[in-house]
């Protein structure tokens, strides 16, 4: 079981609110990344369940219990650092059997739950290296076995792919998603790349200067922003976004639309603009265009186009798929 | 892929070049090495007496078996080795606890870790007199003021465990060097590491003993090399409380070396002790080395 619940939980260092009144419900077994900018709180938050920083107000309820006075290592949670935080006089065996024999268990236990783990994450062969002479890929592993290793309620990962390289990352997001799957454990994720968390999450939570400005799957995020700050943060390239009462719609102080929601119309429809750049990336084209009053608006057009800088463009946006904001950011529900 | 030939002429040209470059400074510092060693050598096979002047005449290796045969020098060799290894027990026993208190957050850290730090900026001459004088003196010593006190006898340092003494001040002397470095190295620990610790659920003594203690291994060693070349040498210490005695129980290599030379006045003995010490140093480093010294590698 892995259900973790905070209330009201807040965190300040000195005169600085960090954490401002987060409540969240963390199911069991799902997968529920925190993505935000840096600076915005989610790897305090993060280092706030795991134990290792006191909260300054509210709960954090592990399976209902509160466990806010509880040291990290009672909590029944594993963490995966971004640094990996390998101990580097250890083998990689005595790595991910650290754990286990500071909680004392008998060797045989071990040595069977190390070879486990070692297998799983196609570690056997290197069991007797030190964690300098692996890869980076491979010491993420090692990392990550030592955290499934103690059977935790759930895994806390803090940015563990952001020191791999793009093509070993795709890989590893793979293969996190798909042992957190076959474990059936809580995972928590931190993240500040939004693709990450796209790709992973069973559930979203996106921070912004210590406040959770929305928690949702995926798909809602994308689709059904509550505010102006998720709208232009999930979501790449990011959302436009134009005056109300420019784009012809005073209802609204803001009128958002996704570069991938602007067709290139005819003449006459939607918003007349002048290419200022083209990227042509074979599958798409991204297309940046001086749009007057309405300022820059980016275009994602599937396929080949043959626009280049100075081309005049009418772009209509797809009605459907406009949002629409107060002055204050919020989302104005139909 | 074959380098072209311009290229591989153009490698030789510079590391000629490069050597040239450094033959000046090379043979500078073997000169200043070599002559020195070259007229110990060459005094240490004569009979070469300062009471005696004139009479310089070459005696071979008598110089070495006086030397040798010496009582003294088995002693002096006992002292010195009793006085290193103690010495650096003392510094790396305590320094590396001092370091760790050091390392934790207190009010004033900065003014703390400045006078931790002092005894290592007082010269060997003025510690040695300030502890003879104010601390360890029998009568008006602070630690014989403080043994009244308690209604106990006044020890007399300097008469009733001189070599103890000395390893005392010298000891003192060095703590804060052995502290500095280890503080640094603990400094350079990484703190997730200790956070992955304490998930694992390790408690403070055993992130010590599994984290902490390895990652000072190789600092421990640099502080063993390093004070055991300048505790190899201890004299002003000597010099100034003891004068080497009471007999011969605080003279070490170099203080037999200064009292063959400027007290019996044998140039020819003093350089042939000089060189015994060379050589001695030397097996004290070699086996540093194999013993410790792979701490250093990778």
């Amino acid at each position: 079981m892995g259900q973790i619940t905070l209330q009201r939980v807040r965190k300040s260092f000195g005169p600085v609110n960090i954490i401002k009144d987060a409540n969240l419900d963390i199911e069991n077994g799902s997968f529920v990344v925190f993505v935000g900018p840096s600076g915005c709180g989610k790897t305090t938050l993060l280092r706030l369940i795991a134990g290792l920083e006191d909260v300054s107000g509210g709960q954090i309820l592990i399976d209902g219990r509160n466990v806010v006075d509880v040291p990290p290592a009672k909590r029944g949670l594993s963490m995966v650092f971004q640094s990996y935080a390998l101990y580097p006089h250890m083998s990689v065996r005595g790595n991910i059997a650290f754990g286990l024999k500071m909680a004392g268990l008998p060797r045989p236990e071990i040595e069977r739950k190390v070879e486990a783990a070692a297998a799983t994450l196609n570690l056997t062969p290197y069991l007797d290296r030190k964690p300098r002479e692996l890869s980076g890929g491979q010491r993420q592993r090692v990392a990550i076995g030592r955290a499934i290793v103690r059977e935790p309620k759930a895994f806390l990962f803090d940015e563990p792919l952001s020191n791999l390289d793009a093509a070993l990352r795709v890989q590893m997001r793979l293969e996190v998603t798909k042992l957190q799957k076959q474990l059936g454990t809580t995972a928590v994720y931190v993240t500040h790349d939004q693709v990450e968390a796209m790709t992973m999450a069973d559930k979203i939570v996106v921070l912004n200067a210590g406040r959770i400005e929305q928690f949702g799957s995926p798909i809602e995020l994308y689709e059904r922003p509550a505010n102006l700050f998720v709208a232009g943060f999930i979501g790449s390239p990011k959302m436009n976004f134009v005056p109300g009462d420019a784009a012809g719609e005073p209802g609204a102080a803001t009128l958002g639309v996704r570069p991938e929601h602007l067709k290139i119309g005819k003449e006459g429809e939607g918003w007349p603009g002048t290419v200022s750049v083209a990227e042509h990336l074979g599958s798409d084209t991204f297309l940046y265009v001086e749009a007057g009053k309405l300022g820059m608006l980016t275009a994602r057009c599937i396929g080949e186009f043959s626009l280049k800088a100075g081309d005049h463009v009418w772009l209509s946006p797809d009605p459907a798929r406009l949002h629409r904001f107060e002055k204050d950011g919020s989302v104005i529900r139909r | 892929m074959m380098k072209s030939k311009e290229v591989v002429l153009a490698t030789q040209q510079t590391q000629v070049l490069g050597r040239a470059l450094l033959i000046p400074a090379v043979a500078l510092l073997f000169i200043w090495m070599i002559v020195p060693l070259a007229m110990t050598i060459y005094f240490s096979t004569l009979h070469y007496s300062l009471l005696d002047p004139g009479t310089e005449s070459f005696v071979g290796l008598e110089n070495f078996r006086y030397f040798l045969t010496d009582p003294a020098f088995l002693t002096s060799l006992q002292n010195t080795l009793v006085l290193v290894g103690s010495v650096l027990a003392i510094t790396v026993l305590l320094g590396t606890p001092l370091a760790l208190l050091l390392d934790q957050p207190v009010i004033g850290r900065s003014v703390v870790r400045l006078m931790v730090i002092a005894p290592f900026f007082v010269m060997p001459t003025v510690s040695a007199l300030v502890w003879k004088n104010l601390l360890m003196h029998p009568v008006s010593g602070l630690f014989a003021w403080g043994a009244t006190l308690l209604g106990l006898t006044p020890i007399d340092w300097f008469t009733d465990a001189p070599l103890f003494a000395v390893i005392l001040i010298v000891a003192w002397e060095w703590l804060p060097f052995a502290t500095l470095i280890l503080l640094t190295a603990l400094q350079s620990q990484d703190e997730e590491q200790k956070e992955a610790a304490e998930m694992d659920g390790a408690s403070a003594l055993s992130t010590f003993i599994y984290l902490t203690l390895p990652h000072l291994a190789r600092p421990i060693t640099v502080v063993i090399l390093i004070e055991t070349i300048f505790l190899l040498t201890v004299f002003a210490e000597i010099f100034v409380t003891t004068g080497g005695g009471p007999g011969l129980q605080t003279t070490n290599i170099a203080f037999l070396i200064y009292s063959q030379a400027l007290i019996q006045f044998d140039v020819g003995n003093a350089s042939a002790g000089g060189l015994v010490a060379v050589v001695i140093a030397n097996i004290v480093a070699f086996f540093l080395v194999r013993i410790i010294g792979r701490n250093l590698e990778a």
